[in-house]
């Protein structure tokens, strides 16, 4: 198992181009599905055990079918695309908006017909202005040429897709944060139930899907769910695209067919520690995923693969830690990015997040008792499930993960009153957001008016 | 057509795009924002009225987005991304870089109010780290060696 390339074949062809994409297939799926019943449709993404890709990996297909059927309904349903990345280490969804625009549209088009949804939205991250531009531009031209409007293809079906730029929150990545932005408020989440798919956008049944998700559509159809099903292993059927990046010679996006190992990704393909540098840890799925140790990296890139491995296949980021990072700087400046995005609205997050920066700084700095060294797991056992959303999990998780694995490391801050690291340590003074308002306060207080 | 005239006509079109007006928020402050260079009260209010929304419900929502400015930024602005996988490849000594090269702190804008530094959280481009994005488009990878040519090139624009 290594590199099979679904979504990112073709490497050469500019497919921002609907000609070209039209070339290697483009729109087909699409005109094969409206020929189908909306049914039949559900089924071939629930054949195919299609996983959502954004990081929770919720069966699409069984999600899709949650929405109620057209002769239930009194509201308008919408589809709602999750193009808000911004786990950290994840760069996935931005190579497929920036390589394959039309496949995202493609699969838009074909889950927005499977669940009868004539509106689409594409919630696209702020920051991602030229990734925003060539959507822009693709939508434009499939538009143009009747693939997306009003009885699309001849076939009857109307949908329309708006593009809806985000300004920079990682907290509307969460499906009900996404909704409450899409809505014009602050993206803070929702309580759930109710779930999107009975009240989501504007009170109306919504499915939210991951970019890469939807990009998956298209392949399903094509080859039907089945076949589809056949790439991969058991319960994580597919390709999909990871992120490796951090201490590695070749850092990238690589669609890999699901079960391959790590070991194969970051050397195989990675081309190993950069700098001949020695291997120390893997955050395997994104910054919120407990970490893996040097010795643990035999472990399949799958669902279930990296569950028994004690860690998520989360968003699909591999982020490659060598021997000069010290943990206890990682679990700071992960902290610190969580409280930077923790929307303030459930204490446990909002306190918690803080709290744990300070211990940790206080840790790092030598400044720490052993009883403090508890108190930082017993903050991350209070925020954990404590939540709305799984934000406050998301800085627990990992950083009791690295206490709990390099918990040595840990010991001998405490225990030697400084980092073992003297200052030689990777992460060594990394300014974080979060402290950078300070200074900017700062400032403004020490200058004289 | 002044150019009030013209945001508000311009926040009219968006907003038929949604089921519902208050949804075209967003685009709205990012088209103050082209406006003014930042969001200045004149600009919440901007927004408010073609909205039909307060000018506080505007400040509101722009204070909880990170790309929106409720204070004056530089004509220009540097991003450094110093999120983990950055972090672990030398961000650190690209913003000093930058710090050097501009003479101000991350944060800060230059006397001249031309360009701004500051650090962000994971900009996606972790693969090719470090991250620093320009005026919204990503430079990567940029070592400390690339930055006094980056800050010729906006000095120089």
């Amino acid at each position: 198992m290594a590199l099979k390339e679904l979504l990112l074949e073709h490497t050469g062809r500019d497919l921002t181009k609907l000609a070209e994409y039209e070339k290697v297939g483009g729109y087909k799926a699409l005109r094969k599905a409206l020929g189908m019943t909306r049914e039949k449709v559900i089924e071939e993404a629930l054949a195919s055990g299609l996983r959502g890709r954004g990081g929770a990996g919720f069966p699409a297909g069984r999600k899709a079918s949650f929405l109620p059927k057209p002769e239930q309904r009194t509201k308008p349903v919408y589809l709602t695309v999750n193009a808000d990345e911004s786990e950290p280490g994840t760069f996935k969804d931005r190579e497929i908006m920036q390589r394959i625009p039309h496949a995202v549209i493609e699969g838009t088009l074909i889950a927005s017909y499977a669940i009868d949804a004539q509106a689409a939205f594409i919630y696209l991250r702020g920051e991602y202005l030229t990734e925003f531009e060539i959507m822009r531009d693709a939508l434009e031209e499939a538009q143009a040429r009747g693939l997306v409007g009003a009885n699309i293809l001849g076939a009857g079906f109307n949908c329309s897709i708006v593009i809806h730029r985000g300004a920079g929150a990682y907290i509307c990545g969460e499906e009900t944060g996404l909704l409450e932005s899409l809505e014009g408020k602050r993206g803070q989440p929702r309580p759930k139930p109710p779930f999107p798919a009975l009240s989501g956008l504007y009170a109306s049944p919504t499915l939210i899907n991951n970019v890469e998700t939807l990009a998956a559509y298209p392949s399903i159809i094509r080859m039907g769910g089945k076949k589809y099903a056949e790439i991969g292993v058991e319960n994580s059927a597919g390709t999909r695209v990871f992120s490796l990046s951090g201490n590695v010679v070749r850092g990238g996006n690589y669609e890999l067919e699901l079960g391959t190992s790590l070991r194969e990704l970051i050397y195989d393909i990675g081309g190993g520690i950069a700098g001949g540098r020695s291997l120390k840890a893997v955050i395997p799925g994104g910054s919120s995923v407990p970490v893996l140790t040097a010795a643990e990296i035999d472990a399949p890139l799958d669902f279930d693969g990296m569950a028994k491995a004690g860690s998520m296949l989360g968003s699909g980021a591999v982020i490659v830690i060598d021997d000069r990072c010290c943990m206890v700087q990682l679990g700071l400046r992960v902290a610190q990015f969580y409280m930077h995005e923790s929307c303030g609205k459930c204490t446990p997050c909002r306190e918690g997040t803080r709290w744990m920066v300070s211990l940790l700084e206080k840790i790092e700095e030598g400044r720490a008792d052993h009883r403090e060294l508890g108190l930082l797991l017993d903050v991350c056992d209070r925020i954990l499930g404590n939540c709305l959303c799984p934000l406050g999990d998301a800085a627990a998780m990992p950083v009791a993960s690295y206490v709990a694995k390099f918990r040595d490391e840990y010991r001998r801050h405490v225990d030697e009153g400084r980092c073992p690291f003297g200052g030689e340590s990777s992460l060594e003074g990394i300014l974080a957001p979060v402290d950078q308002h300070h200074a900017h306060v700062r400032a403004e207080i020490e200058v004289p008016a | 057509m002044s150019d009030a005239a013209s945001l508000f006509e311009e926040i009219q079109e968006i907003a038929v795009r949604y089921p519902v007006r208050r949804s075209a928020i967003m685009p709205a402050l990012h088209l103050a924002q082209e406006k003014y260079g930042w969001l200045p009260p004149e600009a919440l209010r901007e927004v408010a009225e073609a909205l039909d929304l307060t000018p506080a419900y505007c400040q509101a929502v722009a204070s909880f987005y990170d790309m929106y400015h409720l204070k004056p930024v530089g004509k220009h602005l540097i991003e450094v991304c110093t999120n983990v996988s950055c972090a672990l490849v030398g961000a650190q000594g690209v913003l000093e870089a930058f710090e050097a090269e501009l003479g101000i702190h991350a944060g800060e804008t230059t006397v001249d109010g031309e360009i701004t530094l500051r650090t962000v959280e994971c900009a996606g481009g972790c693969g090719w780290g470090t991250v620093v994005s320009v005026d919204h488009r990503y430079r990567e990878p940029v070592k400390p060696q690339d930055v006094p040519a980056i800050v010729e090139e906006l000095r120089g624009a």
